[in-house]
């Protein structure tokens, strides 16, 4: 396979790449070794920062922040929802920090508005009555997920491509450059090359992994973050803890749900990261100072993920390192063609991307400028039945008799599972539950696909795309996959529903029997 | 007063035997305490029994870690028995699970409900997943799957349009390699043409009419070919399953069977209605859809237990009480983010150190769950013990899934534990309790 320029990682920042050098008139091939946004920009709280989060602590993270909120707000507005936002204090906060705070976002330039205990009790009826001091930000919620569909949709719509589950396992670097790119594909274990003109490495906390393989040393630092979903929305805006960053301090509603958050645990190796009891206990309790209802609420989801933090610290649990990005151009370490882009955050993903683009432009001798800056980001279709109450809207409208409901707790019909499958076949991937859990909200419920698993396994045998008994390995997966999210927060009803789940597809119907465990 | 006026009912009436709980565990309590005329009144909700599959399993899988399964459970108890455990079936005999088996499916079979099993063995069944499941005893309706699949004869799996969770396709498919004579075949049931949903209840209420069975196997017939057996999913009618299974039988010309499947069953519905209709006749109070909100004790030792419902709350008082709450689906044992509680005596419970220890982080862990084998701890005739071993009221008694030291979705022994401990609870309370006092009923 040939390209212009090799991408490699499908997260936030590489499909921005994607469709920024698609805008530029540059054809690509992004390569992911998962699926789209499986490391952080899928393990994240989903929040589009005013910027009030880093005004103490790092200024420079805080003025990208306002920046590029205002220009997602305003050309990607499908898949941001404008919450606004509060930082609210509690009795026993630091009394300095708290009159300090307005005069932090002056100086970089972060609106923020005084606002009082009672008016912000208001607003948010779930606030602790022992909130002492409250500011009001623009914060907003964003859908990862939504967003890099539709950044790599538009690019894909350009000429560029997708290339899913396939692992980048080698370089041929020769005369200062990289020739080919040696890949594996991680089902088929199938290896095949790729040659481009330039390669560009965004894969957030793998990045010093892959740039091993062309022979170069990173600094990096993984912190692990874990969140906690609930069962119901409980708050309006965004609400964050008005102190220096630490466990548990902010709550981001998003849909149907809010996600409390985060943790931050130095971790060594990224792909071992799960979240762990103790983990969501402190983030309940920590969580419940702030809005109370916490500790009693029905959480039906854990996830977590890992923030590339470049360079080293000095500092514990890695919070004292730069959020800021890195961009590094390793024609110093005498790889011309080879570019590597981490660490940042979500909020600056279109940044990270221009900058990155910009670079490689530089090397290809392209002088077309950067349009995502000014361009709108298109609606296309692909992820359409990702959104929470979407899918039962669109099967109202169309009233289509013939379409079932596989999936009673979030709605998903056969349709959004016909589209799904098509869409994977269109890149000729083959479809499973896991991948269709991904697209659609399948098994995202009550339920945590103990019913609608089975529903979807069995349409899909129908369809022809199982033949042979490999489905029974298929449901085992998306058990799994749904299992990394629900077993550190198994207790009151969320411990019934694990029970219901387990005498089913154990005691009845014998599934562990024939699943390969690892 | 709401309650029913049957059974004499008066409300200084002191029973001997109060049953909380409606699973398997409890229906087997009552069953076995109303065949030895013990005055009995039982309460729990409505539904115990809609999450079984019809099937009662014995033993079939241990040690679970090693997932080795057994075709003869005796040898997979004796083994049990060997190692140590502290699995309840360790407290009753062989012989004494056999006869409790014979004692509950004696009773079903009597009342229209036929099981089949064989001493010594466990059956293979296959399931509406496309697993295969070894079970000990098994509804007649499905017992020609059994011999279909030992012989591996040509064999038809009927599936209906719009029965989500059944695909004749899904179980053809994986067991096509040991089994190449199976074949599937999807219908429009009859009836029910341009409904895009079905369910399973709805398909056996409209089996239970002639006229639908001749049009289902006119739909059928054609296709059959070869095959010499013809499998369905578990809906072959509530009440007159027999009847149907004969009747599709003749009308095809060959023997036809049931496919356990998904939550709520159709064979759980029929248990349901068995125990819900003929218990009371045989003098059972069966409080439906109460709950025991609290338990106090008289000075003489009998428990008084108040039971709540919609509208108003009633004591009843009894001279012994056997709990089969079940675990955390039947509310039999309830958790927070500290620990695990049993709600009703408050009984210390067998746990793990804390919730760091209570699941792998695998679903499908081959060592199953930790906190799956926690629960109350009984001495060997049934009765809670604390974490030192005393016993903790000498007329309480406990059955079925609250108990600990078991893992019944690994094991595949939750039928069957249910059963046999009810048995050997309500025996134990007649020796050890009922028959030393002179029967006090006024």
């Amino acid at each position: 396979m040939q390209t212009q320029v090799l991408i490699i990682g499908g997260g936030a920042t590489g499909t921005a790449i994607a469709r920024d050098l698609a805008l530029r008139g540059i054809q690509c091939i992004l390569v992911e070794k998962g699926d789209l946004n499986s490391g952080a920009s899928g393990g994240n709280h989903g929040l589009l920062h005013s910027g009030g989060r880093y005004v103490s602590n790092d200024q420079e993270a805080a003025r990208e922040c306002k920046q590029e909120g205002d220009i997602i707000k305003k050309l990607m507005p499908q898949c941001i929802e404008d919450t606004g936002g509060l930082f609210v204090a509690v009795g026993g906060d630091d009394e300095k920090f708290i009159a300090d705070y307005p005069s932090f976002c002056a100086q970089c330039g972060v609106p923020c508005e005084p606002s009082t205990p009672e008016e912000a009790r208001y607003l948010e009826p779930t606030l602790s009555k022992n909130v002492i001091a409250a500011y009001k930000v623009e914060d907003a919620s964003i859908d990862p997920f939504r967003l890099s569909l539709l950044n790599m949709s538009q690019a894909v719509s350009r000429g560029s491509r997708l290339l899913r589950r396939s692992r980048v396992i080698g370089f041929d670097i020769s005369g200062r450059k990289i020739k080919r790119t040696l890949l594996r594909n991680v089902d088929t274990a199938e290896e095949f090359y790729i040659e481009a003109e330039q390669v560009v490495n965004s894969t957030g906390a793998w990045a010093n992994q892959v740039c091993r393989l062309a022979g170069i040393d990173i600094e990096m630092q993984y912190s692990k973050g874990t969140l906690l979903v609930t069962n119901d929305r409980i708050n309006y805006r965004i609400i964050n803890r008005l102190r220096k960053p630490s466990d548990a301090d902010i709550l981001v509603p998003g849909g149907t749900v809010s996600i409390i958050g985060t943790t931050s645990t130095p971790v060594q190796d990224p792909d071992v990261i799960h979240p762990t009891v103790e983990e969501t206990d402190l983030i309940v309790r920590e969580g419940a100072v702030m809005v109370p209802v916490l500790e009693k609420s029905r959480f039906v989801r854990a996830y977590c993920g890992v923030r590339p933090l470049f360079g080293k610290s000095g500092g514990g649990d890695g919070r004292s390192v730069s959020r800021g990005f890195a961009l590094l151009d390793h024609a110093k370490d005498n790889v011309e063609n080879f570019t590597t882009i981490t660490g940042g955050k979500l909020t600056t993903f279109r940044l990270m991307a221009e900058k990155t683009s910009d670079q490689v432009c530089g090397k290809m001798g392209v002088s077309a400028p950067c349009l995502t800056r000014t361009e709108m980001l298109p609606v296309t279709d692909d992820c359409q039945w990702t959104e929470p109450g979407l899918s039962p809207r669109k099967w109202m409208r169309s009233h289509n008799t013939d379409d079932i409901m596989i999936c009673e707790c979030e709605m998903v019909t056969k349709t959004a599972i016909d589209e799904v499958i098509a869409s994977l076949r269109h890149s000729n991937e083959k479809p499973g539950l896991v991948d269709i859990c991904m697209r659609t909200r399948l098994g995202r419920g009550a339920c945590q696909g103990a019913f609608c698993g089975p529903r979807a396994l069995a349409y899909l045998y129908e369809c022809g795309e199982f033949k042979t008994r490999e489905g029974l390995a298929d449901i085992g997966r998306f058990f799994q996959e749904r299992w990394k999210g629900i077993h550190a927060i198994l207790w009151g009803d969320q411990m019934i529903q694990a029970e219901l789940m387990e005498s089913i597809h154990c005691g009845l119907f014998d599934e562990e029997l024939y699943t390969q465990s690892k | 007063m709401a309650l029913p006026k049957s059974h004499n009912y008066d409300s200084k009436h002191i029973f001997d035997i109060m049953v909380i709980g409606s699973g398997i565990a409890g229906m087997a309590a009552s069953l076995f305490a109303v065949n030895r005329k013990l005055s009995t009144v039982q309460a729990g909700s409505a539904g115990g029994t809609l999450f079984t599959s019809g099937l009662f399993d014995l033993l079939s899988v241990y040690p679970v870690e090693e997932k080795k399964l057994w075709s003869r459970p005796w040898d997979a108890m004796a083994a049990l028995r060997a190692s140590g455990s502290h699995h309840p079936y360790t407290r009753v005999s062989d012989e004494n699970i056999q006869r409790s088996f014979d004692e509950i499916v004696s009773f079903l079979n009597a009342k229209g409900m036929k099981f089949h099993y064989d001493k010594n063995l466990n059956q293979k069944m296959i399931t509406s997943m496309g697993t295969l499941k070894y079970s000990y005893c098994v509804p007649e309706s499905m017992w020609a799957g059994v011999e279909a699949y030992e012989k591996k004869a040509p064999c038809l799996i009927v599936d209906f349009k719009g029965l989500k969770e059944f695909s004749a396709r899904q179980i053809a498919a994986t067991l096509q390699e040991e089994w190449p004579a199976i074949r599937p075949l999807r219908v429009e049931f009859p009836g029910m043409s341009g409904r895009t949903e079905i369910h399973a209840v709805h398909l056996a209420r409209a089996l239970e009419l002639s006229a639908t069975r001749v049009e289902l196997a006119a739909l059928i017939k054609p296709r059959l070919c070869d095959a010499v057996s013809v499998g369905f999913p578990a809906v072959l009618g509530i009440k007159r399953t027999q009847v149907i299974l004969a009747h599709l039988h003749q009308l095809l010309g060959v023997p036809v069977f049931e496919i356990p499947m998904m939550p709520a069953s159709v064979p759980g519905f029929r248990l349901k209605e068995i125990f819900d209709s003929e218990l009371p006749q045989m003098g059972l109070l069966r409080l439906i859809d109460k709950r025991v909100d609290s338990v106090a004790r008289t000075d003489r030792g009998n428990f008084l237990l108040t039971i709540g419902g919609y509208e108003e709350t009633h004591t009843i008082q009894a001279r012994a009480v056997i709990l089969a709450t079940g675990r955390f689906m039947g509310k039999g044992l309830l958790s927070d983010r500290k620990g695990i509680y049993e709600p009703l005596f408050n009984i210390p419970l067998f746990q793990p150190e804390n919730r760091m220890a209570w699941h792998h982080e695998q679903f499908l862990h081959p060592a199953g769950h930790p906190i799956n084998s926690a629960g109350v701890e009984v001495d060997d005739t049934f009765r809670p013990v604390d974490g030192t071993g005393s016993v903790i009221h000498d007329n309480l008694y406990a059955a079925g899934s609250i108990l600990a030291h078991q893992d019944w979705m690994r094991m595949k022994c939750g039928s069957g534990l249910a059963i046999s401990t009810a048995y050997a609870a309500v025996n134990a309370a007649i020796e050890k309790f009922i028959n030393k006092q002179d029967r006090i009923t006024a």
